[in-house]
C-alpha cells in the first residue's frame, strides 16, 4: 500500500515572516563565545532579509561543532556525515532545484575530509551556498590540528607545532571554479549578513569562509587576534571582477587580512543551466515516475 | 521440433574486433527467436592479451555458456593454439587460412581454412565478416539476415561501404557452401524475435521502469555499463545522470536526491561499494530509500577487474557501522535484474531504507535474450508513506497557510514518529508545515539530536527499535525460494544469485547423463532471509551441497548463521571464471562417491 500525501496549502492568511521564523527548536549547545553563534544569526538575518520562506530552504551540514547548525535553525535540514555535505547537497539541489540549498560546516569537514567534494563541487558551479565556519582547529574532537591551522600551531595532535602548510581556501576557490568567493568574520556580523545574502542570491557556487573563533581550543586565532587585522575589501575599493586583484588579496595574511567579497563572476552558466533535463517540468523530485509507452518502445527497439 | 543447442567461440587479442562479429551473430540468432547466452572472457587491458567470447544458442532455455563449443573462430594463432584442442567431434574451426596454422585437433573436427585474401579483396577488415557468413551458412541460415544486419551496421558510412561488405560476406557464404560440411541440424526460425541485453543494461532499464530520476556513478568495471546506458539515455528519458568525483560522493549524492524526493540509484563494484558504506548507513539512519547495485568482481582490493566472483556477500551484510535495516537481493539473470529493481524500490520506499543488489560480472556483462514482452516498463510503483507539496511540480510550496513554517519548532510533524510499524510518514523538503532535520546523529522523533539534551538511553533504545521494527514485515512481501526438482533427490544443490542457471543445467545433466537425481534450492533474497521456508526445505534434504563463486563459502556461512544448517558439501570456484555445468557435475559426483566434501574446480581454458 502506498499513501502519497499531497499537502494542500491552506489559503488562510499569509504566514508572516519574522526574524523568529528561522529560530530553531534547540538552543545552540556551542561554548559561550563560540564564533558560530554569530554565523547562525547572520544566516538567519540573511534569510529573513531575502524573504526566503523556511520551507523553501534546505540547510545541509557535515559533522563538527559548526555542522550542528541545521538543528538550530528553522528550515529543512540535513545533518549528514563528516565531510559529505556538498555531495549530499548536490544531490538534493539537482533533485529539487527550486530549493535554496545552503551548506554549513567546519574547516576540517570541508577542506579536510571533504576536500575532494569541495574541489569538484566548485568546478561544477552548481547553485549552492557554502558557509565554512573556519576556526582553524577541530573543535568537536577537542582540539586537533586542522587543514587551515597555521604552520607552527600547537594543538593536541601537533604538540610540537604543525609542520604542514595550511590550505588557503580563498585562492583555491578562485582558481577552482567557484564564482562567488568571500570571507567574513564572526566579529563583523552585519558585514557577514551581506556576504551571505550575496552568496545565496548568486546563481552558482558561492563560498563564504568565515573566521569563526573556537574560544575553547584555538588560543592563537582569537577575536582579539583577528579584530585589528581584518580589513573589509568593500572599504578599499576592491573590484571583485578583477582576477589579479582578487588573487593578490587572497594571498594576504599577517598584520592585514582582507575580508569581504574577493571574487565574483556572473558570466558562467551554472550546472543547472547546462542540464537540459532540468529546463522543463519543475523539480525532478516532483515529476511523475515512469516513462511513456513510446519511450519504452524506443528503448526496447534498440535491443531487437 | 528437435532440440537445437550450439555454441560459437570467437577469440583474439583485445582490439581485434571480437565484439562486432559477436553482436552480428547474437542479433541474427535472437531475431530468429532463439534463446541466447553470451559471455566474454577478457582482461583489464585495452589492446593485446586474449579475449574469448562464447555465444550459446538454442530453441530451449539457454541458462549458461555451457560446456562445449561447436564453432571456433580464432582471429589469431594464440586462440587457435589454446582452444582448438578442446573441440570435440562434430565441431569446426573457421579461420584465415592465409595467416593461421591449425595444430593437432581431435578426430571429427572440421578444419575450415578460408582463403581470406582472395575472398576479401581490398577489404582488409572483411575477414571477420567472412567467418560470420560461413558460420551462418553452415547453420542453415539464409543470407538475407546477414545482409540486413550489415546494412544497419554500415548505414552511416553509405551505400558503397554497405555493398562492399555485403559482397565480401556473400563470397564467404558461397565459399562455405561449396567447401564445408554443414551442421546436421539447422538453426530454426521460431518467428518472434527476442531482445538481447546485458545485465548492466537490464539494471539501468529496471531503474527506468522503477521511475529513477537520478543516477550517479564513478566508473568501475564491471558496473560501468549501467552508467554508460544511463548517460546515453538521460536526456531522452529525463534522468539526471552524474559521474561523480568518487564513490563516497556518489552514494552521498544519491541520498541527497532521494531525500529530496527522487527515486535515486547507483551502481558500482566491490571497491566502490566499500567507499560508499558509511553513507549506506546514513540512508539507514535518516531513513532514506536508495538503491545501490554492487556488480561483484574478483577481490580483494583491485583484485581481478575483469573477472567474476560472488565475494561481496559479507561486505553487503556488514556494510556500514551499527545496526540498521537494509534489504539485500541477489537476482539470477538479466531479466531478473530488470524486474528486481522496481520491486526493490517499492520495498525501500515503503520501509524507508537502503536496498542493495548483488549482481556480478557474469550476469552484468553477460548477454542474454529475453522476450521483449517481458520487459515491462509499466512496473507497479508504490512510494510508501510520503508527503509532497501541492502544485504540479511547483516545488516551492508557497505555504501561505498559518502553519507553513512549522514542523520542527512546534512538533506539528514528527518525521521519525515512533509508530507501531516503525514506518513514519516522510515529508520531502519544500513541503509547508513539515520542517525537520534529517540527522545521522541519533535523534528523537522530531529529528532533534539526542545528544542535544541528555543522551537519553530510553530514547536511544526507542529509536533503534523503531528502525528495526520496520523490517519485521518485509519478508511477507517477497517471494520465498522454491525447491526445483524431485522431492526425494539424492542431493540438493543450493546457490544464490547469478549461478542459478548453471546449477540448473548441472542438475539436468546429472539426471540425464549420470543417473544422479538432484534438486535445486536457489536463494534470491538475502535480507530478509526466508528462514522458515529454507529450513523446512533443507531439513528434508538427504544431502546439501552449496555451490558458490568464492573461496570461503560466504553463503554457506550465512546459511548457517541464519538457520543453523551446515551443508554436507561445498563446491567453490574462485579462479575468476564462472562455473561451467560440468564443473558442478564432476564435483557432485566426487562428493557422492565420498571422495571429498569440498570441490574446487578450476577453469580448463586460460582466457
Ligand atoms: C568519518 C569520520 N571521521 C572522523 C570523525 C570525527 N570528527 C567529528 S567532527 C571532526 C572534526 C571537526 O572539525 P571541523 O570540521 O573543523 O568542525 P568544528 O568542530 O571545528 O566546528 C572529526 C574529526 C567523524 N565523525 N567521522
Ligand atoms: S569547541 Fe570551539 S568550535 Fe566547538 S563549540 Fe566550543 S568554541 Fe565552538
Amino acid at each position: 500500500m502506498s499513501t502519497v500525501t499531497v499537502v494542500e496549502e491552506a489559503p488562510k492568511q499569509a504566514a508572516q515572516l519574522t526574524k523568529d521564523s528561522y529560530k530553531g527548536k534547540i538552543h545552540p549547545d556551542w561554548c559561550p563565545g563560540c564564533g558560530d553563534f554569530s554565523v547562525l544569526s547572520a544566516l538567519q538575518a540573511a534569510l529573513f532579509e531575502l524573504g526566503l520562506k523556511p520551507n523553501q530552504v534546505l540547510v545541509v551540514s557535515g559533522i563538527g561543532c559548526s555542522s550542528n547548525l541545521p538543528g538550530f535553525i528553522n528550515t529543512y535540514g540535513m545533518h549528514t556525515l563528516h565531510g559529505r555535505s556538498l555531495a549530499v547537497a548536490t544531490g538534493a539541489k539537482l533533485a529539487n532545484h527550486e530549493l535554496k540549498v545552503i551548506c554549513t560546516g567546519g574547516d576540517g569537514d570541508g577542506y579536510g575530509i571533504g576536500g575532494n567534494h569541495f574541489v569538484h563541487t566548485m568546478r561544477r558551479n552548481i547553485d549552492l551556498t557554502y558557509i565554512v565556519m573556519d576556526n582553524q582547529i577541530y573543535g568537536l574532537t577537542t582540539g586537533q590540528v586542522s587543514p587551515t591551522s597555521v604552520k607552527g600551531m600547537k594543538t593536541k595532535s601537533s604538540p610540537h607545532g604543525s609542520v604542514e602548510n595550511p590550505i588557503n581556501p580563498m585562492p583555491m576557490a578562485i582558481v577552482g571554479g567557484a564564482t562567488y568567493v568571500a570571507r567574513g568574520f564572526s566579529g563583523k556580523q552585519k558585514h557577514l549578513v551581506e556576504l551571505i545574502k550575496g552568496a545565496i542570491m548568486h546563481p552558482g557556487f558561492a563560498l563564504v569562509d568565515v573566521f569563526s573563533p573556537c574560544v575553547t581550543y584555538n588560543k592563537d586565532n582569537t577575536y582579539q587576534w583577528f579584530t585589528p587585522r581584518v580589513k573589509a575589501l568593500e572599504d578599499q575599493g576592491h573590484d571583485p571582477t578583477d582576477f589579479r586583484a582578487a588573487m593578490d588579496k587572497a594571498f594576504m595574511w599577517g598584520d592585514e587580512i582582507p575580508i569581504g567579497l574577493f571574487w565574483k563572476r556572473t558570466d558562467l552558466p551554472s550546472l543547472e543551466d547546462l542540464e537540459p533535463v532540468l529546463h522543463e517540468g519543475g523539480p525532478l523530485a516532483y515529476r511523475e515516475l515512469g516513462i511513456t509507452d513510446e519511450q519504452a518502445k524506443a528503448v526496447i527497439k534498440e535491443l531487437l | 521440433m528437435p532440440t537445437v543447442d550450439f555454441a560459437i567461440g570467437i577469440g583474439g587479442e583485445a582490439g581485434q574486433g571480437i565484439a562486432t562479429p559477436g553482436d552480428i551473430l547474437a542479433r541474427i540468432f535472437a531475431r530468429r527467436g532463439l534463446n541466447l547466452n553470451a559471455y566474454n572472457a577478457y582482461q583489464s587491458i585495452i589492446r593485446g592479451g586474449h579475449t574469448f567470447l562464447t555465444i550459446r544458442c538454442g530453441n530451449g532455455p539457454v541458462r549458461s555458456m555451457g560446456d562445449k563449443l561447436d564453432v571456433l573462430i580464432p582471429l589469431n594463432q594464440d586462440t587457435m593454439d589454446r582452444h582448438l584442442k578442446l573441440l570435440r567431434a562434430g565441431a569446426c574451426v573457421i579461420f584465415d587460412g592465409d595467416k593461421l596454422k591449425p595444430g593437432p585437433a581431435a578426430e571429427g573436427v572440421q578444419i575450415c581454412a578460408m582463403p581470406m585474401k582472395q575472398l576479401c579483396g581490398a577489404n582488409k577488415l572483411g575477414a571477420n565478416t567472412v567467418a560470420v557468413a560461413a558460420v551462418l551458412q553452415m547453420l542453415g541460415i539464409e543470407f538475407q539476415p546477414l545482409e540486413d544486419v550489415l546494412s544497419r551496421q554500415f548505414k552511416k558510412k553509405g551505400e558503397a561501404v554497405i555493398a562492399e561488405n555485403v559482397n565480401v560476406a556473400r563470397a564467404g557464404y558461397e565459399f562455405a557452401a561449396k567447401n564445408f560440411k554443414a551442421f546436421p541440424f539447422k538453426a530454426p526460425n521460431l518467428g518472434k524475435g527476442m531482445a538481447v541485453l546485458t545485465g548492466n543494461q537490464a539494471i539501468a532499464m529496471g531503474g527506468v521502469a522503477a521511475g529513477v530520476k537520478f543516477y550517479a556513478a564513478y566508473p568501475m568495471s564491471p558496473s560501468t555499463g549501467v552508467l554508460m546506458w544511463m548517460a546515453a539515455h538521460a536526456r531522452q528519458l529525463g534522468i539526471m545522470v552524474r559521474q561523480v568525483e568518487d564513490e563516497i560522493g556518489v552514494m552521498n549524492m544519491v541520498i541527497g536526491a532521494a531525500h529530496a524526493g527522487c527515486r535515486a540509484m547507483c551502481a558500482t563494484s566491490g571497491g566502490g561499494f566499500a567507499l560508499m558504506t558509511e553513507a549506506v548507513g546514513m540512508a539507514g539512519m535518516i531513513e532514506t530509500p536508495v538503491v545501490c547495485v554492487d556488480v561483484q568482481r574478483a577481490g580483494p582490493a583491485t583484485g581481478v577487474p575483469t573477472k567474476t566472483e560472488q565475494g561481496d556477500l559479507w561486505q553487503a551484510l556488514g556494510a556500514g557501522q551499527g545496526d540498521y535495516p537494509r534489504i539485500i537481493v541477489a537476482p539470477s539473470t538479466q531479466l531478473d535484474l530488470f524486474n528486481s529493481i522496481p520491486e526493490l524500490f517499492n520495498l525501500c520506499d515503503k520501509y524507508q531504507c537502503p536496498g542493495l543488489v548483488l549482481s556480478d560480472l557474469l550476469i552484468s556483462e553477460g548477454t542474454a535474450s529475453v522476450n521483449p514482452d517481458d520487459l515491462n516498463f509499466k512496473a507497479k510503483i508504490e512510494r510508501g508513506d510520503i508527503i509532497f507539496p501541492n502544485g504540479n511540480g511547483n516545488g516551492n510550496g508557497n505555504g501561505e497557510g498559518a502553519n507553513a513554517f512549522s514542523g520542527y519548532n512546534d512538533n506539528a510533524y514528527l518525521r521519525y514518529k515512533n509508530t507501531e510499524s516503525g514506518i513514519s510518514p516522510r515529508a520531502v523538503p519544500g513541503v509547508p508545515g513539515h520542517i525537520y532535520v534529517a540527522a545521522t546523529d541519533e535523534h528523537d522523533e522530531d529529528g532533534t539530536l539526542i545528544s542535544d539534551e541528555f543522551t537519553n538511553p530510553a530514547k536511544r533504545r526507542m529509536m533503534v527499535e523503531k528502525r528495526a521494527r520496520k523490517m519485521e514485515t518485509v519478508v511477507n512481501q517477497i517471494t520465498p525460494p522454491k525447491l526445483v526438482g524431485p522431492d526425494n533427490a539424492m542431493v540438493t544443490l543450493v546457490g544464490w544469485g547469478s549461478t542459478e542457471g548453471v546449477i540448473r543445467e548441472a542438475v539436468e545433466k546429472l539426471a540425464s547423463e549420470e543417473g544422479v537425481v538432484a534438486n535445486q534450492l536457489h536463494i534470491k533474497w538475502i535480507v530478509p532471509f526466508h528462514v522458515e521456508e529454507i529450513t523446512r526445505i533443507l531439513s528434508r534434504s538427504k544431502r546439501i551441497i552449496i555451490v558458490e563463486n568464492n573461496y570461503s563459502g560466504q553463503f554457506a556461512r550465512y546459511l548457517r548463521s541464519e538457520t543453523g544448517i551446515a551443508a554436507h558439501g561445498h563446491v567453490r570456484k574462485y579462479d575468476g571464471e564462472p562455473f561451467m555445468p560440468h564443473h558442478i557435475v564432476n564435483a557432485v559426483k566426487e562428493q557422492l562417491a565420498g571422495a571429498t566434501n569440498l570441490s574446487v574446480p578450476t577453469h580448463e581454458i586460460y582466457v
